[in-house]
């Protein structure tokens, strides 16, 4: 018995060395936060346009198909990096793209899309962010996984990249689509 | 050419290392003595190779050598020279050269000091000292080389990162790295022991000089970390909770603890287990630390170089050295000789109680950090853990142990007289109670906390001077009969009155400035006044100028008191342009009672400038305090029986070294 | 992991330093003080999502200075610290407060260190009563005897 208590302590180091490797072996970022909001509504929000060819985005134009919400702005570098990306997704049509302009000039909003590309088919502007607050939003570049009933279902943080698309988000899209249909 | 004398240097302190870990350690299993006396100039050659490394690449920093892939990154040739030195090891890999040379240093020191050591004992000391050295210059060697070469050189330096290059946090670093590391001499002298099979008196007093010293450098080097965020990172906090301030501080804790629990051993022969378990859990904790702050696990405003590979590394090795202390540890320490009894309200039960405490305090903090870490790693739910949650925790725990503190030196070894120390303990609580009146009255709208706060200092003022007063005859016998017996005490006695003196004077501080802190922000045009604390402070002008490497906006604020001229102060804000990075550099006019602190913001002529200023009463006694402890620790490590080995001549009979008289 | 990563994630993580400078702006700070004191009580246990380990109240990130203002547009129309607390908690979880909720998932982290108290408490007492039962009562050592000898004699002395 006595024996035992002496081996206590190499006992709790070996569990805490264990959670010390679990991390570094998974290679998680610890300023990474999961979202609060999934399965939740998205709330509810009704955004200006940002370019007059394009509506504003309110919630009932996010709700009856499974879509993506992307929040960037023109400040942003990581926004810039996944922006090719968002290019392919958008002329890809496997999922609609939304933009929300998020704490940025309306002029150079414009011109990074007109620089970049638009892959959105709807822009919507968060002057004050407000809204991005809502979302549960902390930082930019963000995008969410909406269903067709308007809940939030995934959410990335930072650039999007293909990677991340097939392993994290497109499995969700096709889990979503069988519920629907089946 | 330097640069690459530096590596070879390494590969050599390694090869050095090596062979200082096996041939000592097996000499000593066969009472070999020659092989046993190979440890002393293998560590005196490490130390020596390493500081050639070090020596190496300080010259290539201070030479502004570029083509060292770790120069490039980390420096500029605009920088000032001081801090063209205090980049070596502003780094990852230069702070980890640092490391070896201090592990290096504290295995020279035993080498060339402890002349007393049974050579056995020292073999097998230095032995586990150079293992520790081969782990980590292996890990430089193979993962973090700063001596790597960079072809074509660029022509010229990333620059440090500003707010290094600042005096107080040039030399935090080696003082928190003396300490810390330091702690890995009384993890060698535990694992030794455990190797010996045996924990005496003897040991005790061997292995006292390192680790109190190590401690002194550890309070020395979290005073100036606390100091330095104090005034250059312009918002008045000294201390945050963050993972890498508790990385260090919970080592002091247990630092404390084994420091305390050494002194049981060394008098009456007892707590050896929770010694050596101590000793083994400080390394542990300081390991522990190193692997935080350079692997990424923990979000800190500290952390060194996010690298999961390198964490992995020093994760290996933190399991390889305490894993095996600990099975050391558990096959070794049941069978120790039980050392001396005592009475639970005794000396010893004291300072038993002073190590639950201790041990309980650094449990809290170490569960308040990681928890976020095994919370994530269990359940992927992510929780915050603040300073609202350690100052909920921690604190509670203090109070027993201010408490105690008074009363434990009054106790009498083996069988102690409560009601006896308690009775004598009556300035204590006189003068616990005065302060407390006294702090009522002048705060008397407000909460108590401070009231007990100021309480608490008070008795544990009251009970050490008490206690000194009382070992010295104060007030009892003839003043000049005190004086000399105060004259003979030994300096370990002038050391801890010292040291709890400290603590009170930084209680007074803490509680001080928590409570009674008071802040003013506004807009302020050139000419403003406004008033803070009964001065009154205004904003003279703001200037652009020019500084060695950075650009600055300095304002002039001058502070008054019922009209009259009390001083002015400099806040600045500067911008580095090779980092692209603004900081503010805080200006602060002290008292001594208290700091008038104030931070300039932005701002422009036109609309003014943000203009924040803080009255922190009695915060320089928390440096005061904290000083004061380092005091009392250097006054009782030049205690005479430290450096002997020896205890002090009876007048009587000699007694040897392990405690026993000379003709038995 | 290119030490150039390295050096820049390092640097990425220490610019924040500068931002976290004090954060309180004249223009955000109400006019009534009693709600404005409510406001920097709780904005010292929001914790700044953007930042290390800092809260909104120290911070100057714009994130920090956001939230700073929800706070203090809540305050004024009257709801309570927990209600302005839930809100935060709905959208960002229980990471915003750097006071950790007292739930089931947090009990080792509030209990832990009194029930570490206790159980080295019980260690102790129990490895004392041990001791006494395995080793009798010693008698005094020839040091210790030889001590009270030269006490006694002085004492006598005077």
């Amino acid at each position: 018995m006595r024996r035992l208590i002496y081996l206590g302590p190499l006992v709790f180091f070996i569990i805490t060395a264990a959670y010390f490797a679990l991390p570094i072996i998974k290679g998680k970022d610890p300023r990474i936060l999961p979202s609060a909001m999934i399965e939740k509504n998205i709330p509810d929000l009704n955004l200006p346009p940002l370019l007059e060819t394009k509506p504003g985005i309110d919630k009932q134009a996010l709700i009856g198909e499974i879509q993506l919400v992307n929040f960037f702005s023109s400040w942003c570098g990581p926004c810039r990096t996944e922006h090719d990306f968002l290019m392919r997704i958008g002329k890809s049509n496997i999922v609609p793209i939304y933009g929300i302009n998020y704490k940025d000039k309306q002029k150079a909003a414009k011109k990074w899309l007109l620089d970049l590309g638009d892959p959105y088919e709807r822009i919507g502007r968060d002057v004050d962010g407000r809204t991005a607050i809502d979302w549960g939003v902390y930082g930019v570049p963000e995008t969410y996984l909406i269903d067709k009933q308007g809940r939030i279902q995934y959410r990335h943080v930072g650039p999007l990249s293909e990677s991340i698309f097939k392993e994290k988000i497109s499995p969700v899209i096709k889990v979503l689509r069988k519920q629907t249909n089946g | 050419m330097i640069a690459e004398l530096g590596h070879y240097a390494l590969v050599l302190a390694l090869l050095i290392a090596l062979v200082q870990t096996t041939v000592p350690l097996y000499g000593a299993a066969k009472n070999d003595f020659s092989l046993m006396g190979v440890a002393q100039p293998a560590a005196t050659a490490q130390f020596i190779a390493i500081a050639i490394a070090f020596g190496a690449l300080t010259h290539a920093y201070v030479t502004s050598d570029f083509s060292v892939i770790n120069v490039a990154e980390n420096s500029h040739s605009l920088k000032p020279l001081l801090y063209k030195i205090s980049g070596v090891w502003g780094n990852h890999e230069g702070s980890m050269i640092l490391w070896v040379l201090i592990l290096a240093l504290f295995g020279f020191a035993v080498a060339q000091f402890g002349i007393h050591l049974p050579p056995t004992l020292k073999a097998r000391v230095l032995s586990v000292q150079a293992s520790i050295g081969v782990a980590f210059l292996g890990f430089i060697l193979l993962t973090s080389n700063p001596f790597l070469r960079l072809d074509p050189p660029p022509v010229d330096g990333r620059d440090l990162n500003p707010l290094l290059q600042d005096p107080g946090l040039a030399f935090h670093p080696p003082m928190l790295y003396l300490g810390y590391v330091g702690f890995s001499m009384a993890f060698s002298f535990a694992v030794a022991a455990l190797i010996e099979g045996r924990v005496d008196p003897a040991w005790a007093r061997w292995v006292r000089p390192w680790t109190l010293a190590a401690w002194i450098a550890l309070t020395a080097g979290i005073t100036l970390g606390s100091w330095w965020a104090y005034y250059e990172l312009g918002w008045g906090g000294w201390w945050y909770w963050d993972p890498v301030e508790n990385a260090s501080f919970m080592p002091w804790l247990s630092g404390t603890a084994l420091l305390h629990s050494a002194v049981v051993v060394e008098k009456r022969d007892a707590l050896k287990s929770w010694t050596i378990l101590l000793a083994i859990l400080t390394f542990a904790l300081s390991l522990m630390g190193t692997f935080l702050v350079r692997s990424g696990v923990l979000t800190s405003v500290h952390a060194f170089a996010v690298d999961p590979e390198r964490g992995l590394y020093i994760l290996a090795i933190l399991v390889l050295f305490v894993g095996g202390a600990l099975i050391m540890f558990a096959l070794r320490a049941p069978s120790m000789k039980l050392g001396g009894l005592f009475q639970p309200i005794s000396r010893e039960g004291g300072l038993v109680m002073n190590n639950l405490l201790l041990s309980v305090a650094t449990a809290t903090v170490f569960i308040g950090t990681l928890y976020p870490l095994f919370l994530d790693a269990t359940t992927g739910q992510k929780v915050s853990v603040g300073p609202p949650f350690f100052n909920a925790t921690f604190v509670p725990v203090m109070i027993p142990l201010v408490l105690l503190m008074a009363i434990g030196p009054m106790l009498a070894w083996k069988r102690g007289d409560l009601s006896a120390a308690m009775s004598r303990l009556w300035f204590a609580v006189a003068l616990s109670f005065g302060i407390g009146i006294f702090v009522f009255w002048l705060h008397s709208n407000e909460p108590l906390t401070p009231v007990i706060g100021f309480a608490l200092a008070g008795w544990l003022a009251g009970g050490t001077l008490k206690e000194f007063a009382d070992r010295i005859g104060l007030f009892r016998d003839q003043l000049s009969k005190s004086l000399s017996k105060a004259r003979r005490l030994p300096r370990s006695a002038y050391g801890m009155t010292l040291a709890h003196l400290g603590l009170s004077i930084f209680i007074c501080g803490a509680v001080a400035d928590s409570a009674w802190r008071t802040e003013v922000v506004l807009n302020a045009k050139e000419r403003d006044k406004t008033s803070i604390a009964g001065f009154e402070a205004q904003l003279e002008n703001v200037e652009r100028l020019e500084g060695p490497n950075y650009h600055l906006e300095r304002a002039t604020v001058v502070i008054r008191k019922n009209g009259k001229y009390v001083t002015s102060v400099f806040p600045e804000r500067r911008f580095y342009p090779v980092q692209q990075m603004p900081t503010t550099e805080a200006a602060i006019y002290t008292t001594l009672l208290a700091d008038v602190y104030v931070s300039l913001g932005e701002g422009s002529k036109a609309q003014g400038w943000t203009l924040r200023l803080w009255y922190n009463p009695l915060i320089p006694w928390i440096w005061a305090g904290c000083l004061i402890m380092v005091l009392g620790g250097l006054v009782s490590l030049s205690d005479r029986r430290l450096r002997i080995g020896t205890p002090l001549k009876r007048a009587h009979k000699k007694v040897q070294a392990n405690g026993l008289p000379e003709n038995a | 992991m290119a030490k150039n990563q390295l050096f820049m994630l390092t640097l990425a993580i220490i610019v924040s330093f500068p931002l976290n400078a004090p954060a309180v702006e004249p223009s955000e700070i109400l006019q009534n003080p009693q709600l404005e004191a409510r406001a920097r009580n709780l904005s010292q246990n929001i914790r700044c999502l953007v930042c290390q380990n800092q809260s909104i109240d120290d911070s100057n990130a714009s994130l920090a200075k956001d939230l700073r203002k929800i706070v203090r547009e809540q305050l004024v129309s009257g709801a309570s610290d927990n209600e302005i607390y839930d809100f935060l908690i709905a959208r960002y979880g229980d990471f915003v407060l750097l006071r950790p909720p007292v739930k089931a998932t947090t009990y080792i982290l509030w209990y832990g260190p009194l029930f570490i108290f206790f159980a080295g408490l019980l260690l102790s007492v129990l490895f004392l009563i041990r001791r006494k039962r395995i080793m009798p009562e010693e008698p005094l050592s020839l040091e210790e005897k030889e001590e009270l000898s030269s006490l006694i004699s002085r004492e006598k002395e005077g």
